[in-house]
């Protein structure tokens, strides 16, 4: 049996006021200490969905519980329980980050501690800063800024709004790291990104959000299975009407007006099925004029799951994704 | 974490934090906010009170330089407490740190107490601050301290709770200024600071009573001097219901959500 969800979102939808959709339709559990990855394109709805968790979006439609708090009946207690770091530097430019999480502490309610502000400067490594003003620090020190203000009152959940976007390389495996530190602290972590390897790298979890939409959840190892398959394509010299029922012992499909066979195979498996298969098809006298091999990446599948939104992503010819895919890197 | 989580049913340590970051970021302005405005009135003692008020005369039995002081702490004090208090919002706003108060576990009425509770504590700082400057200058009398001292807090709270409102329908700097310079300053002039309406003719006697800062400094003024020109229970009946309509403003904003949540 699965634990108790700490955020159970359920049908969560989103309307603005300018009667653009944002959200429709979004269901989700978060588990204590994992951390799950919210992975869409720009426009997607990952900052509307976090937003309307953390009350600063009011939602249309659908509920939220936090620890089993309603956001809006028992806004305090769903509330208290919730650290969010937005995606925009948003900060006090003349205050010290010092102050500006004393003030957060007080803000969510809690009385003054400063050995758990000082272990939380500490561990942003923000201690030797604590009395700068914000506005002389760096953006990578003002977003971990904010992440000592989400931190200040103790929370069990930690969203994090694209903690990376704009961020060099190296900056990235800080943060990451950053973030695997929270999760063994015992801090329940939901992070957006748009960036595929972001979410491979970090998530225990991933969902792809798109148009509003979440249209799949999965572990990273299920994703990693998937990820895992490989397709062997054979351009045959002759087309099939059919496949010939000697090789149903391969999960074989016909394509382009039988032209190519197709054979998608677990690239992980100690079996070597693919020559017993060639053998097999010399042996029928089925002659190819050339072969390809690829592995499916998580992009792909991501590519052809937002392009399309079907519940076979599976399927898509390969030529047809990369033509179109929509670079990780495209920034606003 | 297994500790239970403390859940406040009134967050005072909320409202004190947000008091403090006010009351610091006065701090940072003090020149501005605090010597501004004394050195201003002080001006106006030496142009009104000396100057001019020498020529002017008793008005209503109270030495002119005298007569102008209760208005001049309400013309501070309408300014102050509405820039103020609608800074103190419209710059979370602004910067985009209203989310964090968005997504805390505070109501409504406890970020108005605090913002609208630290821009009427230092507007009322001020008019005690003006009150001794004047005292410098002119005698002083207060007929009814605990009257003016009432007045005092009143209004203060009241304007702050009007720029708390101003500075959340702002969209811009400009609209921000534009009711207290455009619309109170004006009203001010016109409502009795430097004058008893007693002293206008008729008809604009009757126009200057259309006019809300009349009662409030006719009022303010009784607590002084004993003398007013309109009756100490109207203004206070006025000085109330624009309260009442400024929280019921507040209530409804905070209700839609309107300009602070989409
Ligand atoms: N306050 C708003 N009013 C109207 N539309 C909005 C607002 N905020 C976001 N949107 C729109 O909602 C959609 C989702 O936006 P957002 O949640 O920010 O996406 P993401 O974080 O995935 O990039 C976008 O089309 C965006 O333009
Ligand atoms: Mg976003």
């Amino acid at each position: 049996m699965p634990p108790t969800p700490v955020i159970s979102i359920s049908a969560l939808g989103k309307i603005y006021a300018s009667g653009l959709v944002a959200l429709q339709d979004v269901d989700l559990d978060i588990r204590p200490g994992e951390i799950v990855a919210l992975l869409g394109p720009n426009g997607a709805g990952k900052t509307t969905l976090i937003s309307a968790v953390c009350g600063i979006v009011t939602p249309t439609a659908g509920s939220v519980r936090v620890n089993g708090h309603d956001i809006r009946r028992d806004y305090r207690a769903a509330r208290a329980q919730i650290g969010l770091v937005p995606q925009e530097l948003y900060t006090d430019l003349f205050e010290t980050p010092w102050d500006t999480i004393r003030f957060s502490r007080g803000l969510f309610g809690l009385p003054p501690n400063p050995a758990h502000l000082e272990r939380v400067l500490r561990d942003l490594s923000l201690w030797d800063k604590r009395k700068d003003m914000i506005m002389t620090l760096s953006g990578g020190m003002k977003r971990r800024v904010l992440i000592a203000k989400a931190l200040a009152h103790e929370p069990q959940v930690l969203f994090l709004d694209e903690p990376t976007a704009g961020v060099d390389v190296e900056l990235r495996r800080d943060m990451w790291a950053q973030v695997r530190r929270l999760r063994d602290s015992g801090v329940t972590i939901i992070l957006t990104t748009h960036y595929i390897d972001e979410a491979e790298e970090m998530a225990d979890r991933i969902g792809v959000i798109n148009k509003g939409r979440l249209i799949l959840v999965e572990t990273k190892t299920e994703l990693m299975k998937k990820l895992g398959k490989k397709q062997l394509t054979l351009h045959l010299l002759e087309p099939l009407a059919t496949i010939p029922a000697d090789l149903s012992a391969w999960a074989l499909t016909l394509n382009n007006d039988g032209g190519d066979l197709e054979y998608v195979f677990d690239a992980s498996s100690e079996q070597a099925t693919v020559p017993a298969l060639l053998k097999r098809l010399g042996e029928l006298g089925i002659g190819f004029k050339d072969l390809t091999t690829r592995q499916s990446s998580l992009e792909e599948i991501f590519v052809s799951l937002v392009k399309e939104q079907t519940d076979q992503p599976w399927s898509t010819p390969p030529g047809s994704i990369r033509s179109s895919i929509q670079s990780p890197s495209d920034r606003r | 974490m297994s500790t239970p989580i403390q859940v406040p049913t009134f967050n005072y340590h909320a409202i004190l934090a947000i008091f403090r970051f006010e009351m610091t970021r006065f701090g940072r302005t003090l020149w501005q906010s605090l010597v501004t405005p004394v050195i201003t009135t002080a001006l106006y003692f030496v142009v009104f009170g000396a100057a001019i008020g020498a020529r002017v005369g008793d008005i209503e039995g109270v030495q002119y330089g005298s007569f102008i002081v209760p208005g001049l702490i309400m013309l501070s004090l309408f300014t102050e407490s509405l820039n103020n208090a609608s800074f103190g919002i419209h710059m979370p706003k602004f910067t985009g740190t209203i989310y964090e108060i968005l997504s805390a576990p505070v109501s409504a009425f406890e970020i108005v107490l605090a913002y609208v509770g630290a821009a009427a504590t230092k507007s009322v700082l001020l008019g005690l601050i003006i009150l001794a400057t004047a005292s410098l200058f002119v005698p002083i009398h207060i007929a009814h301290p605990l009257w003016m001292a009432a007045f005092l807090v009143l209004v203060a709270t009241t304007f702050s709770l009007f720029g708390f409102i101003i500075g959340i329908w702002a969209k811009g700097f400009e609209e921000l200024q534009f009711v207290p310079m455009l619309v109170i300053t004006p009203l001010t002039f016109l409502g009795g600071v430097f004058y008893s309406i007693d002293m206008l003719p008729a008809g604009w006697r009757t126009v200057s009573l259309f006019n809300p800062i009349v009662y409030i400094i006719s009022g303010f003024r009784w607590s002084f001097y004993g003398t007013a020109d309109v009756s100490i229970g109207i203004s206070l009946a006025a000085t109330l219901g624009f309260l009442l309509l400024c929280i019921a403003l507040v209530w409804l904003i905070f209700r839609t959500g309107y300009r602070l949540k989409s």
